[in-house]
């Protein structure tokens, strides 16, 4: 064969480092299963998000100043004089926004297929110390902005170490490096936010990624798919990673990217979620703000915290919250993964919980009424309730066979004509008018629709 | 199932009525777009506001870039005597006065709008009404015992409120003027309205080139999402 001097290079590169070989494992000779469905976009997603966090935050630290007297007047510059300035802070604020929302729907995906279930404990566990890094990450890094929720929100979280019995007041104040949060906390989170915890954050990112490929991808059914080989050793319902999931995700990249843009072009803070209006007020130590509320993604863990009378307890509560979801892989007794498999109990049992985590996360924006407090307690009950009484609710519940192989579910572009259907029935043609606005809505047939959708998810729960 | 549906829902239902409390805000009308607009918003800030409150992320240079107008111009009608162009909106004011007079220095007015929104803002400035037990002889709607005086009066006038009794206690229901001010009342809330399109425009001088910019960046990515899904499927055609 003709060699030129490029492949000569790329030939002794190959002959001293294992590219190759790591590229057919993870990539092109990894076989992932074929029926992946929306759920499998977020572990890919996450990966992207955490990229885009990484080249926004380099380029951010090159302007901004972790100097108490500095740091929010920097921010504004970066906003206002700094060439694109303000798209990089913004894909950089939103990145921490869609960070949670990828996430999030990262660890449904788990709930809803057992991802977390043997042989990928430990893929699950690494995930979790993922999640808390995040939130470390996140935490630290709203406070660089100085703004009043920045300072404040930082203040109220601190201070729960200092209820931890003996040693708190001491560990509050070791932690903050000064009585209140001052310049001496703004430069230790920066050093946290812009190098520790991103080096963790990879290396977690490494070992998931490392564990998943050991054992492998799970799948909506559940089914082991190295059970049904052929004759060269390849699962039968397995594909290469490379190209097919690359190309797959390349679609999905397209459509967060879409949503993404619309935040960062048309509501930065969307509605006061992704950037507290608060939070443009420059950091007061002297003046604190009438209600304090965590960004949105912290108000469900900051919501169990309030819902309990006692200070300690409730860091108790909220820290229990998080560890509760370790122990996922042993709490879980049932023997099939797949909820399409599960019996009708736990589907109930995932709803209820879907319901408290975003009941609470809605009542950690509010302010403390009575009555908020009542409803968080009885949602934190559900959450705790979800995973605590799990030994008991998976072990009898009635699940269904499980087939040998993946099952085909009809894709999107295989329902299209099914929508377009139901749109008839929910519309009449008008006379006059041509087009789309042609059509009004059909009353009788909205309601048969709507009365065949709750019967479909009813029946779906069983 | 249905019944614990029912008792959440029964359950949040009180939220709503905890929402509310305090005047209802005015609506803010105004339009970023209207350069003319905000050219005698930021006239009026110079004149009313800039005395006190500074505005120290923006400078004259971007308001003349901004505005479309010639950088002598913003200097004759709109800078107070004296600014360079390159200057920040800084208060002549010092804290040690500051503090002083009013007790606090008043905030930089930068990104007020992003912390109090618009229609605070608006229903701020038009919320001043006359109330003898304050030091300052008046009071605000949206803002009780404010500190500041209302520097607007010789134009719109003195309000004072008209009370309605809610729950057994006595509620501002809405303000009503009592003494006429040089401006007929359409001319001041169209100046409020410029200043708060100013004030908008000031806390992020950016929002317009970001919004316009927008439609080309989804556009593309629209279109990559045509080339990555024609590739995925190309792909794809042979897994079943």
């Amino acid at each position: 064969m003709k060699t030129n001097r490029w492949t000569d290079c790329g030939n002794w590169i190959l002959d001293r480092f294992p590219l190759t070989k790591f590229w057919n494992e993870h990539m092109a000779h990894y076989y992932a299963p074929k029926n992946f469905n929306f759920w499998y976009f977020f572990g890919s997603l996450a990966l992207l998000v955490l990229v885009n966090q990484f080249v926004t935050g380099i380029l951010l630290t090159m302007n901004y100043k972790p100097d108490a007297k500095l740091a929010f007047d920097s921010v504004e510059y970066i906003m206002r004089e700094v060439n694109w300035g303000w798209l990089i802070r913004y894909m950089h604020s939103t990145g921490a926004s869609a960070f949670f929302i990828v996430i999030y729907l990262h660890m449904f995906r788990g709930l809803l297929y057992g991802s977390f279930k043997q042989p990928r404990e430990l893929i699950w566990i690494f995930g979790m110390l993922l999640f808390v890094a995040l939130m470390a990450e996140a935490f630290m890094g709203y406070l660089l902005p100085w703004g009043q929720m920045s300072y404040w929100g930082a203040q109220v979280i601190i201070s729960l170490f200092s209820a931890i019995p003996v040693v708190g007041e001491e560990l509050s104040l070791w932690i903050r490096g000064d009585y209140v949060v001052s310049d001496a906390t703004l430069n230790r989170f920066f050093a946290f936010h812009v190098i520790a915890v991103p080096l963790v954050l990879v290396l977690l990112v490494l070992l998931h990624i490392i564990a998943l490929h050991e054992v492998g991808s799970n799948n909506p059914d559940g089914i082991d798919i190295k059970k049904n080989k052929d004759a060269n050793g390849i699962p039968l319902d397995g594909i290469p990673f490379h190209p097919y999931y690359t190309v797959k995700d390349l679609v999905g990249f397209a459509v967060f990217m879409f949503f993404f843009a619309v935040v960062i072009f048309y509501m930065p803070e969307m509605g006061g979620f992704f950037l507290e209006h608060a939070n443009f007020i420059p950091a007061d130590p002297l003046k604190t703000p009438e209600h304090i509320a965590p960004v949105w993604y912290f108000t469900p863990f900051y919501a169990i915290l309030r819902a309990v009378p006692d200070k300690f307890a409730g860091v108790i509560a909220m820290g229990g919250s998080i560890v509760v979801l370790f122990l996922l892989p042993w709490l879980d007794r049932s023997k099939v993964r797949s909820i399409r498999y599960r019996g009708g109990i736990y589907k109930k049992a995932l709803l209820l919980f879907v319901i408290s985590f975003i009941g609470l996360g809605y009542l950690g924006t509010q302010p403390a009424t009575p009555g908020a407090t009542a409803v968080a307690r009885v949602l934190t009950a559900v959450y705790f309730g979800f995973f605590l009484l799990m030994p008991i609710y998976t072990r009898w519940e009635k699940t269904k066979p499980v087939p040998d192989r993946l099952t085909e579910q009809p894709s999107l572009e295989d329902r299209i004509p099914d929508f377009v259907e139901t749109f008839n029935e929910v519309t009449i043609k008008t006379e006059g008018k041509s087009g789309l606005f042609s059509r009004k809505l059909n009353y009788q047939g909205l309601s048969a629709v709507s009365i065949r959708f709750l019967k479909k998810i009813k029946g779906s729960l069983d | 199932m249905k019944r614990l549906l029912n008792t959440l829902i029964l359950l949040s239902l009180p939220f709503g009525v905890f929402a509310g409390g305090g005047v209802e805000l005015q609506r803010a009308d105004f339009d970023l777009s209207d350069k003319d607009s905000l050219q005698r918003g930021a006239k009026h800030f110079v004149t009313y506001c800039l005395g006190c409150h500074s505005a120290k992320h923006i400078r004259y240079l971007r308001i003349a870039l901004d505005f479309d107008i010639e950088k002598d111009k913003v200097l004759k009608d709109i800078a107070p005597e004296g600014a360079n162009i390159y200057d920040k909106m800084n208060s002549a004011m010092n804290a040690h006065d500051a503090e002083k007079w009013f007790g606090i220095m008043p905030p930089d007015l930068s990104l007020i709008s992003r912390s109090r929104g618009p229609d605070w803002l608006y229903s701020y400035l038009k919320g001043f009404y006359s109330d003898s037990t304050k030091p300052l002889g008046v009071n605000n709607v949206v803002f009780p015992d404010v500190g500041m005086p209302n520097v607007l009066w010789q134009l719109q006038g003195e309000q004072k409120p008209v009370f309605k009794k809610v729950g057994g206690q006595q509620v501002i229901d809405k303000l009503v003027t009592e003494i006429p001010g040089q401006l007929p009342e359409q001319d001041f809330d169209r100046m409020i309205n410029d200043l708060v399109n100013f004030l908008v425009y000031v806390g992020e001088p950016g929002q317009l080139e970001r919004r316009s910019m927008g439609k080309y960046v989804l556009f593309f990515i629209f279109m990559i999402f045509i080339l990555a899904y024609l590739l995925k499927r190309e792909y794809w055609k042979d897994i079943h």
